[in-house]
């Protein structure tokens, strides 16, 4: 029995304990998005080719990969916004909590009120910064002038904005800049009170000082939310994400823990591409 | 060696400025063109017909005798006229632009529709006429009232007022209604409360044009059958009238044999005028009070 106890190292005891507890830890957070063999196409072209991706709740989820590799497709196929292209079909699963989210008694604007979304320009409607934030809990039925103001501050705070809005709640929302915008943006999207986020490149239209706000709040939070990043910025993936997803050509290539992508990829391509050879 | 010389640039320059220069003015002269001609037209018909402006033209019934005619029969058919032109056109012509837009599926059929409306906006006006007077006043049995009037108006501009409302949908850019629809909103939220908000300028800008038309428009209320003279003020859109452009018609038509029916004629051209601006006004500002929103 000892004998059997010191043929192992020390340091590999260590390592195999490390494992169990990342092992366990990983069993905790629970998969909110469930992907099995999705395929998309936009009339012919095959833009998504059997993907599969599990999604984790309170983790950020990164999806880094080249232009026009399907990034944005397959985040606005979680919420179903990508129906909005008439041509667009597909084909395999996506269970949302259990459930596919393709079922004919689901309805799409209830995914979306689960399922909240960030777009990669901030698009923020022609309305006061105020009717921006209670747009989403109006038409949800909240009429209750309290009750809405509470949300709208709370979705402010919520988003870092609180302080620089609160004077100028009545003001048209096109009067902030780009970077407030953007965090106008979340934090309508945080007011349908969601349990996904999907952003896609949120920050790539800000300056590095407002990509760091936008940073920081994604990183606060994932502590309630599950989040879905697509970006173009390997710092920012490794930054604020708990796994990265690679695709290219509409496949995925590689998907891990993000420090395992960046630090030991499997892949050669991916390796190529987090170092900039490539994309 | 640089693609591009600095000596080429140089001597080009002077061209290109100078045709920049002629540019600026060919469109400053088709400016004045138009200026020029609405100014004469102005003119001419002030100096007919203001002198003719007073109370009783203004308030009065038509009459055969120049020195006792007025025109508020026409006025008030005209008011009567837009009472169901405005709604009916907008409610019609908005409606068939956001299911064109929003709803109908892009394929051979939408197309085919599409096409039609723009080939309807040619017909000449007098074929509506003829329609209003088929379907209108004798298959639906109105007579030539208010609203038989009006509905065939609405017919004429309806086609300007869809193509000019599709316009303005279609200039709204598609990240508000992404935005709107990825918070959970159905299509008709989004329509009512993002989509429209941001055309309606547009909107109202075309249904400004179009209405304008139908003010001035005669041809197919004579194919209706509008009686020339003498008819008690209409009161709603259930009674027969007449109609501001079809009195400077008969006017100008008779002025061979009374000479001054040609000054009442002017001075109802500036009573139209001026109901035109009127009505444009109010239109505009209610635009721009939308507008002020953003
Ligand atoms: N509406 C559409 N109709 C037809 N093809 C489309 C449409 N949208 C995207 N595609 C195609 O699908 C592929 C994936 O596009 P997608 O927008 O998902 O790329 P992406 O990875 O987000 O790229 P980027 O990093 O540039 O945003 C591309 O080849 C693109 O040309
Ligand atoms: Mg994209």
């Amino acid at each position: 029995m000892a004998g059997a106890m010191t043929a192992i190292p020390q340091a590999e005891v260590k390592k195999r304990a490390n494992i169990e507890v990342l092992r366990t830890l990983e069993q905790e957070k629970e998969v909110v998005f469930d992907t099995q063999n999705l395929n998309l196409w936009y009339g012919e072209k095959h833009a998504l080719r059997d993907i599969n991706l599990d999604i984790h709740e309170e983790e950020v989820t990164a999806i880094i990969g080249p232009s026009g590799c399907g990034k944005s497709t397959y985040l606005k196929t979680l919420n179903r916004m990508v129906e909005l292209v008439p041509s667009v079909r597909t084909t395999g699963v996506i269970q949302y909590k259990g459930k596919s989210i393709f079922d004919k008694s689901l309805r799409v604007e209830e995914l979306r009120t689960q399922v909240g979304m960030v777009f990669q320009k901030p698009n923020p409607f022609p309305k006061s910064i105020y009717e921006n934030i209670a747009y989403g809990p109006k038409i949800h039925g909240i009429r209750n002038k309290m009750i809405l103001d509470e949300i709208v501050e709370k979705s402010l705070r919520g988003a870092y904005i609180w302080d620089e809005v609160k004077d100028r709640l009545h003001d048209n929302a096109y009067g902030l800049s780009g970077g407030q915008q953007q965090r106008l943006c979340i934090a309508r999207c945080l007011a349908i009170e969601p349990d996904v986020i999907l952003m896609d490149e949120p920050t790539s239209a800000l300056d590095p000082k407002s990509t760091l706000k936008v940073e920081e709040l994604i990183r606060e939070l994932k502590k309630d939310y599950a989040i879905v990043i697509v970006t173009h910025n390997m710092q920012q993936a490794s930054r604020i994400s708990d796994r990265t997803a690679f695709f290219l050509d509409g496949e995925v290539v590689e998907y891990d823990r993000t420090d395992v992508i960046f630090n030991e990829p499997t892949d050669q391509r991916t390796e190529d591409y987090i170092n900039g050879r490539f994309g | 060696m640089k693609y591009v010389d600095a000596v080429q640039v140089q001597k080009r320059m002077n061209f290109r400025l100078i045709v920049n220069t002629i540019a600026k003015i060919i469109f400053f002269l088709s400016t004045v063109f138009g200026l020029v001609v609405l100014g004469i037209l102005i003119y001419r018909v002030f100096s007919d017909g203001i002198g003719w402006i007073n109370m009783d033209f203004l308030t009065g019934k038509l009459s055969t005798d120049p020195e006792k005619a007025g025109i508020l029969g026409a006025i008030l058919g005209t008011l009567w006229l837009m009472v169901v032109v405005a709604p009916v056109t907008m409610f019609f012509g908005v409606g068939t632009a956001i299911y064109l837009e929003l709803y109908a599926k892009k394929g051979k059929l939408r197309s085919f529709i599409q096409t039609n409306i723009a080939n309807l906006a040619g017909v000449p006006s007098i074929v509506y006429g003829i329609l209003g007077m088929t379907v209108f006043v004798r298959a639906l049995d109105m007579g030539n009232i208010v609203l038989a009037g009006g509905l065939t108006m609405s017919l004429l501009i309806l086609p300007i007022t869809i193509v000019a409302s599709q316009e303005a949908i279609r200039a709204v850019p598609n990240h508000l209604g992404e935005a709107s629809y990825g918070l959970g909103a159905t299509k008709w939220q989004t329509i009512k409360n993002i989509i429209l908000p941001a055309a309606l300028p547009g909107i109202l800008t075309g249904a400004i044009l179009s209405l304008s038309r139908a003010i001035g428009e005669t041809a197919p209320l004579v194919v209706i059958g509008i009686p020339a003279l003498l008819i008690p003020f209409p009161g709603s859109i259930f009674d027969k009238f007449t109609v501001l452009p079809m009195q400077i018609y008969y006017w100008t038509l008779d002025s061979s044999l009374v000479e001054e029916y040609a000054y009442l004629a002017s001075a109802t051209i500036i009573i139209l005028l001026l109901v035109l601006l009127l009505l444009n006004t109010t239109a505009i500002i209610i635009r721009n009070k939308f507008q002020k929103r953003y």
